[in-house]
C-alpha cells in the first residue's frame, strides 16, 4: 500500500527519441514542442503523475536506432517511447519495443509495416501510415477526370508504399498509372526525368518528396514548364513546411493530408493560438502529430488514474480512445493507426488551404496485422 | 627464454584486461553490458585498420565499406537460410569483405599518399551506392534480421547469439583472437616486412621485396578481419542499413586509431573504447543538459584538440609507467 | 533519344560539371600548393549555400552585387581561418589533417544547426534571371541554369588569367610544381598560403551561391559535393587546375548521361569512371607526380 502510494508519487519516465541532428532536426523539434504544449495545458502533469524526460538524438540513422532505442529501454527504464520522424527508425524502434514489451508511440513515420506485420499491442501511432493520403489522393485525381497518370518517388520505403496506395485509388476510380518513376533517397537530380515525363505525357503526375526534394522537385517541375499542362497531386508532404522555399511553383497545387491550414474549426484554432503563444512560431501537421501523441498517453493514464502499472487496462483504454485532435476527431484502428479524415488541400501563399474533405475516416487496410 | 619472457611480459596486460573483461557481465547492468559489447566490436574494427594505418603506413578513409558488406552478406544470407548457421555465414561474411577488399586494393594500391586516402574513400562511396540505390539489400531502409546466428554441431547448439551474455562472450573472444593473431602477424616475417613498407617502401623494394603484393595482403586481411567485426554488428542490431558504410563510419575509425595512438595494437582497443565512451558522455542529457543535443560540437572540438595535442594518442601519456620500466630495466629486475 | 532532348541532357552535365570544377579547383589549388587534404571543403560549399539564403533578404534582385559581397565575406573567413586553423596544419602529415579537417566538419555542421537551424529554404531566383526558354516542343530550360553555366564559365577564365598571366599566378604555378623552391625565392610564403586559401574558400562559397536557388539550402549538402570532388580530383590528377575541369565535365556528363541510361545504377556510374581511369592512369589524367 505505501509502496503503491510512492510509485503514484514517483515522475512517469517518458523517452523521447526524436532526430536532433541531420534532415528531420525540424521536424523533431516540431513533435517535441507539440507534446509538451499539451502536457503545459494540463498543468505539467497527466492524470495528477509528473513527467520526467529522457532524450535521445536519433540521428534519423537506423544503424545507430537499436543502440539509441536501448539507451531509453535498457538505461533509462523509461516506461514509454515516443519516436519518430524517419521510418527506418521507427521500424528498430518498433523491432524492440515488441523485445521488451515497452509501450510505443509513434508520432511521425509512416511505414505501413509499423501498424502492418510488425503490430503489436503495444505499439501505437498518431500520425498516418504511407498509404493512407496516397489512397485518398488517388481517388481524387480519378475524380477529376484523368485516366493516364504517372508517379515520380525516391526509391525507398515511403516512397514505394505511398505511389501504391495512390495507383490503387487511382485505378480504383477508373484510371490507369503507366509508369512508376523513381530515384535513389536523397537524390534531387530531376531534370532527366522530368524529360522522361515530357515524352510520355501523361495526364497527371503523382509525386512523393518531402524537404529538401519536395522544394526542388515542385520548383524544377515548374520551371521545365510542365505545370502548366500536366497538374502535379502528392501527399501533403510535398508542400508541407516548404512553401515558403517554394514560392509561386506552388501556388496552386492540390495534396492530401490528415490535416491542413484553415481548417477553422474551434478546437483547431485555440490549439494554434496557444502554440504561436508559446513558442512564438506556427504549428505544423508535425506538432500536431505531437500534441496526440500526448493526449493518446493522456487517455491511457487517466483511464488507470495513474497507475501505470495496470498496463493492459492502459492499452485497452489507448486502444478504444476517442481522440480530439486539432485535425478533427479520430479513433483507432485495431492495428493502433489513426482512423481519420483525409483532407484536400489547395496551395495559397504560404497555406495549405482545406478544400473539402477527400475521404472520410478512412482506415488504413494494415496488411499483415495479426494481434 | 629471453623472447618467451618479452612475449609473457607484453602479453601480460591484455591477458589481464581479456580477465577482467571476462567477468564483468556479473557486475553490469544490462544497458552498460550492450555498450560493452558495442566497445568490443569497435574494437576488432579498429585493429583491422591499424593493419593498414599503424602498421603499413596506408591510410584509408573506406574501411567502413568492408564491415558493411560482411553485415550485408550477412543479412542476406540468413534471408536465404533461415536462422544463421554460423559455420556458413561467418566465413562467407568474412570472405565477401575480403573479396571486395581484394578488389579496391588491387586498384588502390597503385596509388600514394594522398591518392590513396581519395581512392579508398571513394570505394567506399561506390560499395555504398551499390547498397543504397538497388533493391539488392532493400535499398535506403536497409533489412532487419528475423533472428541471430547461432552455432549448432551434430544438432548440439553449442553458441546461441539470441543470449546476451553468450553474444558477449562470443563477441569478446573474438577481440583476444584477432588481438592475438596481429599481435603474431606483427612479429612475423609478413608483419616486419609491412613495417619495413610503412618506413622505406622504396628501400624495401630495392632489397627486393615484392612491396605491392605484400600490402594487398595487408589490405585483403585488414578486410576480412573488419568483415568479423561487420558480421557482429549485424548480429548484435538485427538491423543492417547502408549508413554502415558511409564515410562517417569510416572517419570514425579512423578517429579511434589516432585517439587511442598508432603503431600499438593497445591504441587501437583503448581507442574505440575511448571515442564511444566520450560520444556516450557527450550526449547524454544527464550531464550536459539541453547542449546534449549538440553533441557534435563537442566532439568535433575534443577530436581537433586530441590530435593536435596527443600526437601519439592516448598511449603516449603512459609516461609515468615508461620511465618506472625504465627504472626497472636498469636495477635488472626482469619479472614481477 | 531525340536531338532536342539530348541538348537539353548535354546542357545539364555541362552545368554539374562546371559546378563541380568550381568546388574540385579550390580542393586541388589548397593541396597542390600547400599539401594539406582539407576533408572540410565541403563544408565551404555548404557555406556559401547558406550564405545565399542568409543575404537574400538584405539584395533583393541585385544579385550580382550579393554574390560580390558573398565573395569578399568568404574571403575574409578564408584569411581567419587560415591564420587561426589550417596554418598549423602544414606541418602534420596526412593522416592528422584528415582527421582534424573531419572533426572540423562535425563543428561546422553543428554550427550550422545552431545557427539557421535544420529547415530546408529555398532561395529565390531574382526575377531578371526567372523564366524558361522553350527548347523543342515539349521542355523548357530556365534561364537561371544558363546563367549559373555562364557565371562558372566566366570565373573560371578569370581564374585562368590570374594563374596564367600574373606575378601571382607564377608563384602559385611555382609553388604547385615545386614548393621547396618557392621558400628559396624569398617569397613571402604565409601571405601566398593565405591568399590561395582564401582563393579556395571563396571559390567553394561561390559554388554553394549559385547552387543555392537551383538545389534549395539543407543539411548535409557539403558532404555529398566533397566525394564527388574527390572522384574529380583523382581523375583530373592532383594539384592541376585544367585538369580538374576536363575530369569535372567528364563526371558531369558521365552522371548526367548515367541517369538516363541506367537509373538503377546512376549512382555509381563516376566511381566506375574513376575505376576505369584508375586502372588505366593511376596518376590522374594530368599529373603533377606527387
Amino acid at each position: 500500500m505505501v509502496q503503491a502510494q510512492q510509485a503514484q508519487q514517483a515522475p512517469i519516465k517518458v523517452g523521447l527519441m526524436l532526430p536532433a541532428t541531420g534532415t528531420y532536426a525540424g521536424l523533431g523539434d516540431m513533435i517535441e514542442k507539440g507534446f509538451k504544449l499539451f502536457v503545459s495545458e494540463q498543468g505539467g502533469k497527466l492524470a495528477g503523475r509528473e513527467l520526467q524526460y529522457f532524450k535521445v538524438d536519433d540521428e534519423s540513422d537506423p544503424a545507430k536506432a537499436t543502440d539509441n532505442v536501448n539507451k531509453l529501454i535498457k538505461r533509462d527504464q523509461v516506461d514509454v517511447l515516443i519516436g519518430t520522424v524517419h521510418s527506418g527508425v521507427a521500424m528498430a524502434m518498433a523491432k524492440a519495443a515488441r523485445e521488451s514489451n515497452t509501450l510505443l508511440i509513434v508520432p511521425n513515420a509512416g511505414a505501413d509495416v509499423i501498424t502492418g506485420a510488425m503490430c503489436a499491442k503495444n505499439i501505437f501511432r498518431t500520425s498516418f501510415t504511407n498509404w493512407q493520403p496516397a489512397y485518398a489522393m488517388g481517388i481524387v485525381a480519378a475524380k477529376n477526370g484523368h485516366k493516364k497518370a504517372m508517379t515520380i518517388t525516391w526509391n525507398y520505403a515511403a516512397g514505394i508504399e505511398s505511389a501504391k496506395g495512390f495507383v490503387e485509388g487511382f485505378e480504383k476510380g477508373g484510371g490507369k498509372v503507366t509508369q512508376n518513376l523513381t530515384l535513389p533517397f536523397p537524390n534531387v537530380e530531376f531534370q532527366a526525368l522530368l524529360t522522361e515525363i515530357a515524352a510520355q505525357k501523361p495526364d497527371a503526375v503523382f509525386a512523393f518528396f518531402a524537404g529538401g526534394g519536395a522544394v526542388k522537385f515542385v520548383k524544377d517541375y515548374a520551371a521545365s514548364g510542365l505545370n502548366k499542362t500536366i497538374p502535379l497531386y502528392g501527399p501533403g508532404f510535398l508542400t508541407d513546411g516548404t512553401l515558403e522555399a517554394q514560392g509561386a511553383a506552388a501556388q496552386g497545387m492540390s495534396t492530401t493530408l490528415h490535416y491542413a491550414d484553415r481548417l477553422n474549426t474551434p478546437r483547431d484554432n485555440t490549439f494554434r493560438l496557444s502554440f504561436a503563444k508559446l513558442y512564438k512560431t506556427n504549428a505544423d501537421v508535425y506538432a500536431v502529430q505531437g500534441y496526440d501523441a500526448a493526449q493518446l498517453l493522456a487517455a491511457g493514464i487517466k483511464a488507470v488514474d495513474g497507475d501505470i502499472k495496470k498496463r493492459d487496462q492502459m492499452i485497452a483504454a489507448m486502444a478504444s480512445s476517442q481522440i480530439d485532435s486539432p485535425r478533427g476527431k479520430f479513433t483507432l484502428s485495431a492495428a493502433h493507426n489513426p482512423v481519420q479524415d483525409i483532407y484536400l488541400r489547395k496551395v495559397n501563399g504560404n497555406l495549405n488551404e482545406a478544400q473539402s474533405v477527400a475521404i472520410k475516416a478512412l482506415a488504413d487496410p494494415a496488411k499483415g496485422c495479426r494481434m | 627464454m629471453s623472447t618467451s619472457v618479452s612475449l609473457y611480459r607484453s602479453a601480460r596486460l591484455p591477458l589481464a584486461a581479456l580477465l577482467i573483461a571476462a567477468a564483468m557481465p556479473w557486475f553490469l547492468s544490462e544497458y552498460t553490458q550492450s555498450l560493452l559489447v558495442n566497445i568490443l566490436i569497435y574494437a576488432i574494427f579498429a585493429l583491422s585498420l591499424e593493419l593498414l594505418v599503424g602498421t603499413t603506413g596506408l591510410v584509408s578513409l573506406g574501411h567502413a565499406a568492408f564491415s558493411g558488406v560482411a553485415a550485408y552478406v550477412t543479412a542476406l544470407l540468413m534471408e536465404v537460410t533461415g536462422p544463421g548457421d554460423m559455420l556458413l555465414v561467418l566465413p562467407a561474411a568474412m570472405l565477401g569483405a575480403g573479396a571486395y577488399a581484394l578488389f579496391v586494393g588491387a586498384l588502390s594500391l597503385r596509388t600514394r599518399g594522398v591518392y590513396f586516402i581519395m581512392v579508398t574513400l571513394a570505394f567506399a562511396q561506390m560499395a555504398f551506392f551499390i547498397f543504397h540505390d538497388t533493391a539488392i539489400g532493400g535499398g535506403s531502409d536497409g533489412m532487419y534480421l528475423s533472428s541471430r546466428p547461432s552455432l549448432a554441431l551434430a544438432g548440439k547448439v553449442l553458441i546461441d547469439l539470441e543470449s546476451p551474455q553468450q553474444f558477449y562472450f562470443f563477441t569478446l573472444a573474438c577481440l583476444a583472437v584477432t588481438y592475438a593473431l596481429l599481435a603474431v602477424l606483427l612479429r612475423s616475417r609478413f608483419g616486419r616486412a609491412l613495417a619495413g613498407i610503412r618506413l622505406n617502401e622504396q628501400r624495401m623494394r630495392a632489397v627486393g621485396f615484392p612491396t605491392y603484393g605484400y600490402k594487398l595482403a595487408a589490405f585483403v586481411i585488414a578486410g576480412m578481419l573488419a568483415g568479423l567485426a561487420g558480421f557482429l554488428m549485424a548480429a548484435r542490431t538485427g538491423v543492417v542499413n547502408p549508413e554502415l558504410l558511409s564515410w562517417h563510419e569510416s572517419g570514425a575509425v579512423l578517429l579511434m586509431l589516432i585517439l587511442g595512438g598508432l603503431g600499438s595494437l593497445r591504441g587501437a582497443v583503448i581507442g574505440a573504447a575511448a571515442f564511444i565512451l566520450l560520444k556516450e558522455f557527450y550526449s547524454s542529457e544527464a550531464v550536459f543538459g539541453p547542449f546534449a543535443l549538440h553533441w557534435q560540437m563537442s566532439l568535433g572540438v575534443t577530436m581537433i584538440l586530441c590530435v593536435a595535442l596527443l600526437p601519439h594518442g592516448l598511449i603516449g601519456l603512459r609516461f609515468p609507467l615508461k620511465l618506472r620500466s625504465g627504472l626497472r630495466a636498469k636495477q635488472g629486475v626482469t619479472h614481477g | 533519344m531525340e536531338l532536342s532532348i539530348f541538348l537539353v541532357q548535354c546542357l545539364n552535365a555541362i552545368q554539374y560539371g562546371l559546378l563541380l570544377f568550381l568546388v574540385a579547383s579550390g580542393l586541388t589549388l589548397i593541396f597542390g600548393i600547400m599539401g594539406v587534404i582539407n576533408l572540410a571543403h565541403g563544408s565551404f560549399y555548404m557555406i556559401g549555400a547558406y550564405m545565399a539564403y542568409a543575404l537574400a533578404p538584405f539584395f533583393g534582385d541585385q544579385f550580382l552585387l550579393q554574390m560580390a559581397v558573398g565573395v569578399v565575406l568568404s574571403v575574409a573567413f578564408g584569411f581567419v581561418l587560415e591564420w587561426a586553423f589550417f596554418s598549423y596544419l602544414y606541418q602534420r602529415n596526412h593522416l592528422q589533417q584528415v582527421l582534424m579537417t573531419y572533426s572540423l566538419i562535425l563543428v561546422f555542421e553543428e554550427a550550422r544547426s545552431m545557427l539557421a537551424g535544420n529547415d530546408v529554404h529555398g532561395v529565390a531566383i531574382p526575377a531578371w534571371l526567372a523564366g524558361s526558354i522553350r527548347l523543342g516542343d515539349v521542355m523548357q530550360y530556365p534561364i537561371y541554369n544558363l546563367f549559373a553555366s555562364a557565371a562558372c564559365i566566366v570565373v573560371a577564365i578569370g581564374l585562368y588569367l590570374v594563374v596564367n598571366r600574373t606575378r601571382l599566378g607564377m608563384m602559385i604555378r611555382a609553388g604547385a610544381s615545386n614548393r621547396d623552391m618557392v621558400r628559396g625565392l624569398g617569397i613571402n610564403i604565409r601571405l601566398l598560403y593565405r591568399i590561395v586559401f582564401a582563393a579556395g574558400v571563396a571559390l567553394a562559397a561561390l559554388a554553394g551561391m549559385i547552387a543555392a536557388p537551383v538545389s534549395s539550402v539543407y543539411p548535409g549538402m557539403g558532404g555529398q559535393i566533397l566525394i564527388i570532388c574527390f572522384v574529380v580530383v583523382v581523375i583530373g590528377g592532383i594539384g592541376s587546375i585544367s585538369g580538374a575541369l576536363i575530369a569535372a565535365l567528364l563526371v558531369g556528363f558521365v552522371d548526367t548521361f548515367g541517369k538516363v541510361f541506367f537509373a538503377q545504377f546512376s549512382g555509381l556510374s563516376i566511381y566506375l569512371l574513376m575505376a576505369v581511369i584508375l586502372i588505366w592512369r593511376p596518376q590522374g589524367l594530368i599529373s603533377k607526380g606527387y
